[in-house]
């Protein structure tokens, strides 16, 4: 079967250049629109990204015990989001091992949207089981688009309908984009000031055209997946697969993770009513986590140092690398890199990484294993903050 | 907190009733709350029509443990067993018949008629299942071991279950695993020819299930009903099965069990992964440290318990487990003994097999299989008045029938408006075999897996709580890691017939209480 395209693929198709198709879900979307992703990455951080994010999976539940479901499934306490916040959360299994991480829109009291990287309708169902609930997958029935930079929040005030200055950061509204019907949220992947337009399939190519119509003023640049995949890594932000295996994808017992291995400790709320992995979670938060997922960034002056014995200047990841490189401490492996790119804002090798206690701590020195013409080297590296790039315009 | 009960049991049935005596004795304060207004479960003796006492579901009790009378003292409570000479009256519609005996000549004299090398092979052949259900009944008084347990009083009675399967011998042990999963139809063909003997046997691989004898598994059910040696044995209770649930109630109340009936559990209450009670339809809460659970897991699990107090994959195991209501019970009072032809009444004593051949039984099955009502079904059929008088009133009887197959699901057909066509159905097939029956029906009552569920709880009329498949057996009943009796929330068991081994009287309750004990 051929993979078929989202409802922007008319729109998407004419303009990708290098037929870069990367599969997402089930889907094709662009890897970038021109050769080189980096204009697209500027648009996000200069002026505004318009990115295809159809193929995320989406679905709704409505009824009178949704709140109850959905509070069974995720980690964090959904009784602390108020009706038109949007909470990003992950969700574990019975062993406290996570399945997946998604967003949950709190649309009314009893309808929240949930948005999930990989297929959860089955997970979900076995859930509401025995509950007053419907729930309705409707990632094949709607569209979505993110639209992210500085120049987002102008643009869409020209064209929707009800005022939308004011929506904070994490919440979502219904609104209209001229007479076209969407949903409004204030979230992305990209750490920046950003939006996510929801709307059927029906109404897709209309809200597109309208968006890059109004959106030329202000430079609004198709982007792919290559330039988000930059600055979700500059936002210290993971991806299912690349920086961590979904439970349901494991193989050994090494490669789950839980929560507070992946440093979502944070959204882990043990005090609320029992919920699918409560009990493991309860242990496991007894015991210091063995792991932790963290930022590092490359010393240069050592990079440079390494490729400079083979009289070569430092090569650097213009896209991001989904590959997993050791990191040392001595002669000990003591953990591995998921996602590492140059970034083009702070001009730093940045890197996504698990670490091993205690070497997570901010400010720890470890190597990197570093290839240099087919040779095993290492550079010198330290644990830094994530977001490594945190605008203010994002919250704002 | 301070509680006036140790134990709460819901359901006083046979199973939870037998968990009840066992607790009561060990010096616990049990309280056993029944949704009826009679105990008993599936195990009632009921006058539904005046003077005459049937069996309304269960009829047959064979299996029950003696040892579990002995340790419950249950003779000086009235239980009194009544074991006929005869097991199965098999007749065809000629008016030819093969009748199994508890002696072995006299089962072979009357196979002979029909097949003399199948009555010289009869012996050896009731022997060796004989022997293969010895093992069995070892099997089903042990509490399942985890296969993937490294615990080391596990792994020994892992170890005792592999050695007890090995001591066997060379000859039986293959045999015995080859058995456990064989249709009881290719079991058959290999030791016997004749047709009519093959189908009163084979119709002990099909009781209660939705399967026919050609179905895979079916000959462990076979070995169910081999009891003491008797194959297809039959056991009845002076004055009805209900006497037996009396029995065990009153060796629990003489210990300090409380009985109470018209007590219905609505919910069992759960606190940070914690049993803590019961909650009754008239609103009434009883707390306990310690709830024990005889109803089918279904229910338990699914209706009387919080989902959100289970694992979704837990409860989704539950949802999953087999029920199937395969069978109509039909309870007549008579005017008088129905004129089986060429029948002795001392041949009517035990169980009466409308079997005539494997075939007949198959395609019974088969109407089955797609939904309906077999235009031909299986029949069991009791007259306990033979050998207990008492049950009616002078000169008549009651005749109890088990009916199989009804292949109607309970949530799609209209089930319960079908009871009179089963009726008809019952007593036009039995009168081909019984031509007076039907001039002698004072009384009838028709009961569907639909009233079975609705007034006995059987899930979807299953009479096993889950069908007894090698799929639901030993460590996978009623789901695999919870075959122990416990369960996923603390201070909450399983005693019912959802859990090893199936509906054998009062044996899961024993396993339980005495793993609860432990």
């Amino acid at each position: 079967m051929i993979l078929p395209g989202t409802p922007f693929h008319p729109r998407t198709s004419d303009l990708c250049q290098p037929h870069n198709w990367r599969r997402w879900g089930k889907y094709i979307v662009a890897g970038s629109y021109e050769l080189s992703p980096e204009r697209e990455y500027w648009a996000i951080r200069n002026s505004a990204g318009l990115l295809d994010t159809s193929p995320l999976n989406k679905y709704i539940f409505q009824g009178k015990d949704a709140t109850r479901v959905v509070n069974r499934i995720i980690t964090r306490d959904v009784n602390k989001c108020a009706v038109g916040q949007v909470m990003y959360t992950t969700w574990c299994d019975e062993n406290g091992k996570v399945i997946d991480d998604g967003t949950v829109h709190r649309v009314e009291e009893n309808l929240f949207f949930v948005t999930s990287a990989d297929p959860n309708y089955r997970w979900f169902c076995e859930n509401a089981n025995g509950f007053d609930v419907t729930l309705q997958d409707v990632s094949d029935t709607t569209a979505a688009l993110a639209l992210q930079g500085p120049n987002a929040r102008k643009i869409l005030q020209t064209l929707a309908r009800a005022e939308m200055d004011s929506l904070r950061y994490f919440s979502v509204m219904p609104n209209h984009l001229r007479e076209i019907p969407i949903m409004l949220s204030r979230t992305g992947y990209t750490g920046d000031l950003g939006y996510e337009i929801w709307m059927e399939n029906k109404y897709a190519l209309d809200v597109w055209d309208l968006l890059m119509e109004v959106g030329d003023a202000y430079g609004i640049t198709p982007i792919g997946i290559l330039a988000l995949d930059i600055a979700r890594v500059e936002a210290g932000l993971m991806l299912i697969e690349t920086d961590y295996t979904s439970v349901r994808k494991a193989v050994i017992p090494d490669q789950m993770s839980s929560p507070y291995e992946l440093g979502l400790g944070w959204t882990v709320a043990l005090d609320k009513e029992n919920f699918v992995g409560k009990r493991a979670l309860v242990q496991e938060n007894r015991r210091a986590p063995e792991w932790r997922f963290v930022g590092i960034e490359i010393e240069w002056d050592s990079l440079e140092e390494i490729y400079a014995r083979k009289n070569l200047h430092p090569h650097l990841p213009l896209q991001t690398v989904r590959e997993s490189v050791p990191l040392y401490d001595g002669d000990n492996q003591i953990g591995y890199v998921s996602s590492r790119c140059w970034s083009p804002l702070l001009k730093k090798y940045i890197a996504l990484a698990h670490l091993r206690a205690p070497y997570f701590e901010i400010g720890s020195r470890v190597e990197m294993e570093v290839t240099v013409e087919h040779e095993r080297q290492r550079a010198r590296a330290v644990v830094g903050k994530t977001p490594f790039y945190n605008p203010e315009r994002k919250r704002k | 907190m301070s509680h006036s009960f140790d134990f709460i049991i819901i359901g006083a049935g046979l199973n939870g009733l037998t968990a009840a005596a066992y607790l009561a004795k060990a010096g616990k304060k049990v309280l056993v709350l029944e949704r009826r207004e009679i105990i008993g479960g599936a195990a009632v003796t009921e006058e539904i029509f005046p003077g005459f006492k049937l069996d309304t579901v269960t009829h047959n009790v064979a299996g029950f443990d003696a040892n579990i009378a002995r340790d419950l003292n249950l003779a000086q409570y009235g239980l009194e067993l009544i074991q006929p000479d005869v097991s199965v009256f098999a007749p065809q519609r000629d008016g030819g018949a093969i009748t199994l005996w508890r002696d072995d000549a006299k089962t072979a004299d009357s196979i002979r008629v029909f097949s003399p090398n199948d009555a010289t092979k009869w012996r050896a052949f009731r022997e060796r299942m004989a022997k293969l259900a010895r093992v069995l009944d070892s099997i089903h008084a042990l509490t399942p071991p985890s296969i993937t347990t490294t615990n080391p009083a596990e792994l020994f009675s892992l170890g005792k279950l592999g050695l007890q399967v090995r001591g066997l011998g060379k000859r039986d042990m293959p045999e015995f695993l080859r058995a456990l999963p064989m249709p009881i139809a290719e079991l058959l063909d290999y030791e016997f020819e004749n047709d009519l003997l093959k189908g009163a046997l084979a119709a002990g691989g099909i009781h209660g299930l939705m399967l026919g004898p050609l179905g895979v598994g079916t000959t462990y059910n076979f070995l169910r009903g081999v009891n003491d040696g008797v194959v297809r044995a039959t056991t009845f209770v002076r004055g009805g099965v209900g006497k037996l649930a009396d029995a065990l109630a009153s060796a629990a109340k003489a210990r300090g069990a409380e009985i109470r009936t018209n007590a219905h559990v609505v919910q069992i209450r759960v606190r940070d992964q914690r049993a803590t009670g019961v909650v009754l339809a008239s609103g009434e809460e009883i707390n306990a440290p310690q709830i024990i659970s005889s109803a089918d897991p279904k229910q338990t699990f699914l209706q009387l318990i919080d989902p959100i107090e289970l694992d979704p994959t837990f409860c989704a195991r539950i949802r999953n487990i087999r029920t199937r209501g395969v069978f109509a019970k039909m309870n007549l009072a008579l005017d008088a003994l129905p004129n089986f032809k060429n029948a002795t009444e001392e041949q009517l004593r035990g169980t009466i097999s409308i079997s005539p051949n494997m075939m007949y039984l198959e395609r019974a099955y088969d109407d089955a299989k797609y939904g309906n009502i077999s235009q031909q079904p299986y029949l069991e059929i009791t007259i306990p008045t033979l050998l207990d008088p008492s049950r009616a009133p002078q000169g008549k009887h009651v005749l109890s029938v088990w009916m199989q197959y009804v292949g109607e699901r309970l949530e799609t057909g209209d089930l319960r408006l079908k009871n009179e066509q089963l009726g008809d159905l019952v007593i036009r097939t039995l009168s081909d075999y019984a031509p007076n029956l039907q001039s002698l029906v004072l009384h009838s009552q028709v009961l569907s897996p639909c009233d079975l569920q609705e007034i006995y709880s059987l899930p979807n009329g299953d009479i096993n709580h889950g069908q007894t498949t090698l799929d639901q057996f030993l460590f996978m009943r009623p789901v695999p890691h919870f075959a122990n009796y416990r369960t996923p929330l603390e201070g909450l068991f399983f005693c019912g017939a959802g859990a090893h081994p199936g509906g054998i009287p009062c044996a899961a309750g024993r396993n339980a209480a005495r793993e609860i004990l432990k």
